[in-house]
């Protein structure tokens, strides 16, 4: 309801400033033109959403397959764990930038270097959110299954995965926010479809107000999967 | 299970025993350079409560911990049947109902969900649990929990209980009731019970026997038997005296 506000306020003062003329409409396009656009071109903006999201959803998939593995992975083996965790972290040191362009020219122009990129990004968020879940299970819970002689799978099924699920859901939400990151850049590294090409033609075309609708659109992607994410968090963690 | 291979003595050893009560001899237990106990004698006979006190940090964890055959001791020799733990905060798990918590260790035993509720279920009237059994801990009394957790040991169905501060955490007026309420209970469900407490009238109100430990590294310094009538009464100048006997052989009074 505040964040309502507070956005209302923003447009209505973004609108005042663009109408009085104080900055140029092909740097600052007004609330209403860029709504107009969102409208207009929604011919040109719609198909390549579909193709974003497509992008998104199918890289947050594959992160959460790869995130799931390697959390639980390096959860109940220290061998994995000792193998993987440099690996898992050096990976989000490499600038999104500078990889992209190179998976381009090793999987082409198709949706495999977008899918795999949004991967890149979101896998770590997963993985590290499940890995230290996993580790936060109450001490007094965990003896009490080692005296009823649980195996180690029963101790998994039945304390550290449910335990884990609230920060797993950590996870996946800040993959959701940060996934379209990875789409974009990939879209600019080489693509003919998408937001992010979208974006780039809109750019170069001066047509501002549809840079900025395709903009608004990421956006809402971005906040839509959050969302997503946040109402199956409440319907699957009821005891928080 | 019954492991009577003779090894020499001073082997550090973990045994369940058939019969259902525990011998501890010379037990001893360290965590690097602390030592937690140091050579521990007990003996506890089947269907016996005893109460084990001692100032805190003098083991009496460990003790319950090495008795569950969650730690190995050191040195010494320990025989135990078979025992289930109820640790000092009560452990439940906050994502299943009063009802799958209570049934717990049959779930670990290998048994459906649905025989593990039945199972759980037939006691929670006599547990004063009745109608709460959907309900998850968050929304659970302290008191309650605890009810929960003790039940959940009950059920685990080895005829030893290690409680650990069962009452630890709980107010006053909760504790009196839970106190009187435990006594019964074990009356209905007689068991071995070792009954890890600082509270030396809750130690004379419930047990058959007192175990009084010295500070760490912890010894047995006392042993006091209770014979008296149950139930007991807080105010019972038997009690009293007996209570003042312990502080007494604690040092404390």
């Amino acid at each position: 309801m505040l964040a309502a506000v507070i956005v209302l306020v923003i447009l209505c003062g973004w609108e005042a400033i663009v109408q009085g003329e104080a900055v140029d409409e092909l740097i600052l396009p007004a609330p209403s033109a860029v709504a107009t656009s969102l409208w207009e071109d929604r011919a040109i903006l719609g198909p390549d959403l579909a193709v974003t999201g497509q992008e998104v959803l199918a890289g947050l998939l594959a992160a959460v397959a790869l995130g799931a593995a390697l959390g639980v992975g390096m959860h109940v083996s220290p061998a994995v764990r000792r193998a993987l965790r440099p690996l898992v972290i050096g990976s989000q040191a490499v600038p999104v930038p500078v990889i992209a362009p190179l998976l381009i020219l090793v999987l082409g122009f198709g949706l495999a270097p977008k899918i795999l990129l949004v991967a890149l990004v979101c896998f770590f968020p997963v993985a590290i959110n499940l890995y230290d879940g996993l580790r936060r299970v109450d001490p007094d819970a965990s003896k009490l299954l080692r005296s009823f002689d649980a195996s180690r799978w029963q101790t998994f099924r039945l304390l550290e995965a449910p335990a884990a699920l609230p920060a797993a859901f950590t996870g996946l939400k800040v993959a959701a926010a940060v996934s379209v990151i990875g789409a974009v850049f990939a879209e600019w590294a080489g693509s003919d479809s998408g937001l992010g090409h979208a974006l780039l033609t809109a750019n170069g075309q001066l047509e501002t107000a549809r840079a900025f609708a395709a903009t608004f659109l990421l956006f809402a992607l971005a906040v839509g999967l959050y969302g997503l994410f946040a109402l199956l968090e409440r319907r699957v963690v009821t005891w928080k | 299970m019954r492991t009577q291979t003779e090894a020499p003595v001073v082997e550090p050893r973990h045994v369940q025993s058939d019969h259902a009560g525990m011998t501890l001899s010379g037990v001893a237990k360290a965590f690097g350079a602390v030592r937690a106990l140091d050579g521990i004698d007990l003996e506890v006979r089947p269907r016996e409560t005893v109460a084990v006190v001692g100032p805190s940090g003098c083991g009496k964890t460990t003790l319950l911990e090495l008795v569950c055959g969650l730690l190995q001791p050191d040195g010494g020799v320990l025989h135990s049947a078979p025992a289930a733990l109820m640790p000092q905060r009560d452990g439940l798990l906050p994502w299943l109902s009063a009802l799958d918590n209570a049934g717990l260790a049959l779930r670990v035993a290998g048994r459906s969900k649905a025989e593990a509720r039945e199972a759980a279920r037939e006691h929670f009237a006599a547990f004063g649990l009745e109608g709460f059994e959907r309900t998850r801990p968050a929304e659970l009394s302290g008191g309650m929990r605890q009810r929960v957790a003790f039940l959940r040991t009950l059920l685990a169905g080895r005829p030893v209980l290690c409680l650990d501060e069962p009452f630890g955490a709980l107010d006053a007026l909760t504790r009196a009731q839970l106190q009187r309420w435990l006594a019964g209970a074990l009356v209905r469900e007689p068991r071995t019970v070792l009954l890890v407490t600082h509270d030396v009238e809750e130690a004379v109100l419930l047990a058959d026997r007192i175990v009084l430990l010295s500070p760490r590294p912890g010894r047995v310094v006392a042993e006091l038997e209770v014979d008296l009538p149950r139930p007991r009464e807080r105010t019972d100048p038997a009690v009293v005296e007996l209570r003042e006997r312990a502080l007494n052989a604690l040092g404390v009074v």
